[in-house]
């Protein structure tokens, strides 16, 4: 049999997916294995028995000096800047979006400088924003809608342009103004293909947040694995990126979901 | 009372002529199909009659009034594809129409008003065989259903002008007569002019009162790109007007088909 024709069953399909990631896991114990024998001090692939430790420490017990439990209120701070960000850049793309992509004035006015701005590194941009907005959390939110809400308007103008002319014209001759095509046709149908944009970027988001974390902050978890880096503590900076991917993954799950339960015509309607 | 007069009315895009020199006048409630070979412009001359496209030169008339240059609820459309809204359901689809008209923000409805809305869209529904299907989604239609929606949907809005491009290109055999007949109903029951882009001859004779076919008359390659389609003539089958020099120019694409509707042009 041909190699493109050998389809998985359900739970050949499970057992494929979980494969990497134990092969991932075996690699890591070996290697841990082998160092820590080595040298029972090495500290660059602690055992999981050391990560568990330095887990329960930061997750199970409150911190002497203030009294929190530290993943915990990381977690809240990234994730307190985070969701705001995605959530005030998801609105800016909706509105550019759909303005720029409907109308043809607006594409001329806009659509450039949007294309241009999208290109600025949004890093590059962070010195800027701590010297005018100061090191809080304005700033930080503001790196992220930046580096994330010129993508999203982008790709939703270009998704309000693939709507097939004749339904614009059928809604046209239907009677309906052009805000009413906004509202009861364009809209409707771009806000499961927004989940799509949004689901993209939530990566770049995280990035955006960790770096700006990274450079100044009290808090978060950015803030955490980059402080502890100065002690080389290994065994809390992988948990807490194993806990950031997990957040991460949860999030674009979350979404899905949204996506299927919220608009179930939209799957039928992708596929034609 | 719904007349269309084109004086004079070309249409170019760059160099090229698609449309040239179109002078036609439709009488109020005839059905007039529209035939030729691909490319000849018939599916231009429909766009500038749904005010899509405009016209390079010349004019379009309705009822005496310069046709306005965008689509509105005077002239309704069924494409071939995508003419019904897929994140709406079946009896969603049809209220659009009522929904437009009376609530010009919100796009909602009182609930008197949608309740008759409701009653009228749901009447429809049944008038084109859709009864039942009021709460699924166009994509869990088949082709054949979705255009009965597309009918129901643009009859709603009760348009004076019903311009169909190609709309039942895309059927089986079967479901195209079944169609056919709905089609002839609508036609024979609202107040309605209708124009119908078509490849198919006889779907043209067995529906229309009047088959007007484009063709380009200059063949040769440099000239084709210079000259347009022109209006080779106006066939009146049913009245029996002399046809038989156009019906060469385009061969018949199923023997037979048309002898329900006419038999005399078809020697």
């Amino acid at each position: 049999m041909r190699a493109i024709n050998i389809k998985p069953d359900m739970t050949m399909r499970i057992a494929l997916a979980c494969l990497p990631f134990l092969l991932l896991l075996l690699a890591y114990i070996v290697g841990s294995e082998a160092r820590l024998a080595d040298n029972p001090n090495d500290k660059l692939l602690p055992s999981f028995k050391s990560m568990g430790e330095a887990l329960s420490q930061y997750a199970l017990t409150a911190d002497a000096r203030t009294g929190l439990y530290l993943m915990w209120s990381d977690t809240a701070a990234s994730l307190g800047r985070l969701l705001p960000a995605l959530v005030i850049s998801t609105a800016i793309a909706l509105v550019l979006g759909v303005t720029v992509g409907m109308l043809p004035v607006a594409g001329a006015t806009l659509g450039p400088v949007i294309a241009v701005l999208s290109m600025v590194p949004p890093l590059a941009l962070l010195p800027i924003l701590f010297i005018v907005m100061g090191l809080g959390e304005a700033s930080k939110i503001t790196l992220i809608v930046i580096g994330t809400a010129l993508k999203l308007t982008r790709d939703l103008a270009l998704r309000v342009q693939e709507i097939p002319r004749e339904q614009m014209i059928k809604a046209q001759s239907l009677g309906a103004s052009s805000w009413q095509i906004a509202k009861r046709i364009v809209i409707p149908q771009m806000l499961p293909r927004m989940i799509d944009a949004v689901r993209l970027e939530i990566g770049p988001a995280w990035l955006f947040l960790i770096a700006a974390e990274a450079i100044t902050a009290d808090s978060g978890l950015g803030y955490r694995i980059f402080l502890v880096r100065r002690y080389l503590s290994m065994d809390v900076i992988i948990p807490y990126v194993f806990w950031i991917t997990l957040l991460a993954f949860l999030m674009d799950l979350a979404l899905k979901v949204l996506q299927r339960k919220a608009f179930p015509w939209f799957a039928a309607a992708r596929s034609i | 009372m719904t007349s269309i007069v084109f004086s004079k009315v070309w249409k170019e895009y760059g160099d090229t002529v698609v449309l040239e020199r179109i002078d036609l006048e439709i009488a109020s409630r005839s059905f007039v199909a529209l035939v030729g070979p691909s490319g000849c412009g018939k599916t231009t001359f429909l766009r500038m009659l749904l005010g899509d496209e405009v016209p390079t030169r010349g004019e379009i008339l309705l009822d005496g009034q310069s046709l306005k240059p965008e689509p509105d609820s005077d002239r309704g459309v069924v494409f071939q594809k995508y003419s019904v809204f897929p994140h709406l359901t079946v009896l969603r689809n049809v209220m659009l129409g009522p929904e437009f008209e009376q609530s010009p923000l919100f796009g909602k409805l009182s609930s008197g008003a949608h309740y008759s809305a409701r009653t009228d869209a749901l009447a429809l529904l049944d008038e084109v065989g859709l009864t039942g299907q009021e709460n699924k989604y166009p994509a869990q239609l088949s082709g054949g259903m979705q255009q009965r929606l597309a009918l129901a949907q643009a009859l709603m809005r009760k348009p004076k002008i019903l311009l169909l491009d190609e709309p039942f290109g895309a059927l089986d055999p079967g479901i195209r007569a079944d169609i056919h007949g709905l089609m002839r109903r609508i036609w024979n029951t609202c107040d309605l002019t209708v124009v119908m882009v078509t490849h198919d001859l006889s779907e043209a004779f067995r529906l229309a009162t009047r088959v007007i076919a484009f063709e380009r008359i200059r063949d040769r390659p440099e000239e084709q790109e210079r000259f347009g389609a022109t209006l080779s003539g106006d066939l009146q089958p049913i009245q029996g007007s002399t046809i038989t020099r156009d019906i060469e120019i385009f061969p018949r694409r199923i023997a037979g088909a048309l002898n329900d509707a006419v038999s005399a042009p078809a020697a």
